[in-house]
């Protein structure tokens, strides 16, 4: 009788790291042709039509750039919590409360200075975003409110408030009925570069990744967000301030998903819209995961999550399947990399014979 | 009187499908196992039941094939948190975005389909009483169900052995291998069980609520549910109350709307997910400082023998 030995590992060899997540993409796309099989469309075509679409021109890589920009900025949001072991569910919530935030400065403060508009509401944005978070926060240090579900809630809530307004007061009355703002004025958008709709923020994202190397590594703050992280209980004999540090932490986090928020509509839509974010806030999560909270690796997988993003579009388009596809093949890519973490821990080894 | 009656009732009808989730994920967490897919089980419960109500015509089919579905599912988690120890919260995550991706995918040719579902089937006598009867046994046969479910689980957990072993490997499984059970076992089985419950409320929105069936039309009654699980303090009966409490706000806010309230809508229907953060604020707030007080103690926690302590 064969039997199966399963041995804990001391050290995860390093081309495991590499090839664990590349097999659980495969795994992934392999398991969603099961789905695409049963819906009687060809899985190999559509992994060409994604393909294609996402890398086959350079329009294509612009988009993929695009949607990388938000996922990025909200991946060190959501790994900034994470760090401190923090639930942050709720950058998509974030992102909408920034964008309102930032429409409001359009709509209330018009300065007719590019330059200023968007400091304005980027200010805007950052306090929106950095309330909303810290709320999640302040629940969770003061009263231990469990944060998963705080930030889950608040994702609805500042989803229905985008809705009153741009359903209500705020829509545009020439938009024939569709429920969105007018569009901003040319001072109130961000720049966007060589004729694609890749704008400024791509920069931001860049200097957020460097920033949080910099504050995790480098810095007391990133030092007290570690260790709580690794033990919050030696954390505090060490006279580490939890609340302080999960309501900043949070702030923070909310504050940057706020202005991804900022980043969608005055780079790429120039208007406050109903369902203006695709879920960045919930793709945000795997990323984070999938990168294990490493910056660089936060780049990759958000331009990897690009690509599934602006393949899943093409999909739409070329073969009429709705974008739920991408959700699937984004569920089931963190299913497979959650079934191989054990494997990284784990050696397992067959013994032949009567295993003596 | 006759208003209140029927907001009451209508508070028994929408609050039964998280009633069912609530309960489903009271016994996975019971045996230590946080599943946080619940949002896409009540999604792909939901589809499944619509699709075989309209295919085969058969309530009973549907909930079967509901039930089978979510167990089917929580299976998959059950055996990526419990034999591979992986991380609870994002395994729930993976679950809820395949279920919710899953479902609108799958089910968008039967988007605008209508189904004759479950009817109301008054309870004889008792739905004669005065406001009772109304209230509570004018419903459909789902809901006559859950409060079966209700008492029996809280007789099952607190009277029976097996109810006994069950709050024991979420409390400590070590001991419960220790006298000659398996968590391991007993974790696998009331998360199933927990998912198909899920599914089973999903379905009960397509079946009986709209009789259709819609993307997200679950609209985050799962997340509802978990967090219920924090205030019912992992208790039936008060699993059934807040149910209940998240039904009334939603029958209260559909009947403002119909009444032509000047509240806009999107302002109405925020109200629940305010109420869930309030209803958790004040239970944490009244347990005090940090320790959430009924918690399973080995919730979320993978149980590997060889760290047993």
């Amino acid at each position: 009788m064969p039997r199966l030995i399963i041995e804990r590992r001391f050290k995860t060899p390093f081309i495991l790291s590499i090839v664990f997540p590349l097999l659980s993409i495969v795994l992934a796309l392999l398991t969603s042709s099961l789905l695409l099989l049963a819906l009687n469309v060809s899985p190999l075509g559509a992994l060409k039509g994604m393909i294609n679409g996402a890398l086959g021109s350079w329009y294509g890589i612009s988009e993929v750039l695009v949607k990388a920009i938000p996922l990025v900025i909200c991946g060190i949001a959501v790994a900034l919590a994470f760090t401190m072991k923090v639930w942050n569910i709720g950058a998509e919530g974030q992102i909408y409360l920034g964008a309102l935030a930032s429409a409001a400065a359009v709509r209330y403060f018009p300065v007719e200075n590019t330059f200023f508009m968007l400091s304005v509401m980027a200010v805007m944005a950052i306090l929106a975003g950095a309330f909303w978070g810290g709320i999640a926060g302040y629940l969770k240090g003061r009263w231990n409110v469990n944060e998963i579900i705080t930030t889950l809630m608040l994702n609805y809530v500042a989803i229905h408030l985008v809705d009153y307004f741009v359903y209500g007061p705020w829509r545009d009355p020439s938009s024939l009925g569709f429920p969105m703002t007018a569009p901003f004025p040319d001072f109130a958008r961000l720049p966007t570069f060589g004729g694609t709709r890749v704008h400024a923020w791509i920069f931001l994202a860049l200097i957020i990744v460097i920033l949080y190397r910099v504050v995790i590594r480098w810095t007391r703050w990133g030092f007290e967000i570690r260790a709580i992280g690794e033990n919050q209980r030696a954390a505090l004999y060490a006279g580490i301030p939890y609340i302080k540090n999960v309501v900043l932490v949070m702030a923070v986090s909310g504050a940057l998903s706020a202005l991804a928020g900022m980043g969608e509509i005055a780079g790429l839509q120039g208007r406050l819209q109903h369902g203006f974010s695709p879920g960045y806030g919930y793709t945000a999560i795997i990323v984070a995961w999938l990168a294990r909270l490493n910056p660089w690796g936060t780049v990759l997988v958000s331009i990897f999550m690009g690509i599934i993003m602006v393949g899943g579009e093409t999909l739409q388009v070329i073969m009429r399947l709705p974008l739920a596809s991408v959700q699937v093949i984004q569920g089931l890519i963190l299913l497979f990399v959650l079934a191989s973490e054990f494997f990284r821990n784990y050696k397992v080894r067959i013994l032949s014979g009567d295993g003596r | 009187m006759e208003v209140l009656i029927s907001i009451l009732a209508a508070a028994v009808r929408s609050g039964t499908p998280i009633l069912y989730a609530t309960l489903g994920e009271i016994l996975t967490e019971r045996a230590g196992v946080l599943n946080l897919g619940l949002e896409g089980l009540m999604l792909m419960g939901a589809l499944s039941g619509f699709w075989v109500a309209y295919s085969t015509s058969s309530v009973t089919f549907a909930l079967v094939a509901a039930f089978l579905v979510g167990a089917a599912i929580a299976l998959i988690h059950a055996f990526l948190c419990v034999h591979l120890g992986a991380n609870q919260v994002v395994s729930g995550l993976a679950i809820t975005m395949c279920g919710t991706g899953a479902s609108s995918l799958l089910g968008r040719g039967l988007v605008g389909e209508t189904i004759k579902g479950i009817g109301v089937l008054p309870i004889p006598v008792l739905s004669k009483i005065p406001i009772i009867g109304p209230v509570l046994f004018n419903h459909d046969p789902l809901v006559y169900l859950s409060y079966v479910l209700v008492i029996g689980m809280s007789w099952f957990l607190y009277s029976t052995k097996a109810g006994l072993n069950l709050r024991a490997v979420g409390e400590a499984p070590g001991a419960v291998d220790a006298v000659g059970l398996d968590p391991v076992k007993l974790r696998y089985l009331y998360t199933v069980i927990g998912g198909g419950l899920a599914a089973i409320g999903g379905a009960y929105l397509s079946l009986v609520y709209t009789k259709m069936w819609g993307e997200h039309m679950t609209a985050g009654r799962g997340w509802i549910a978990v967090a219920l699980v924090i205030f019912a303090i992992w208790h039936p009966a008060r699993a059934a109350l807040g149910a209940y409490l998240f039904g009334g706000v939603g029958a209260l806010q559909l009947r403002m709307q119909a009444a032509g309230t000047s509240i806009p809508a999107p302002l109405l229907l925020m109200l629940p997910y305010l109420l869930t953060i309030l209803v958790l604020l004040g239970i944490s707030i009244k347990k005090g400082k940090g320790i959430l007080l009924g918690a399973p103690s080995a919730l979320g926690v993978p149980y590997q023998r060889e760290e047993r302590t």
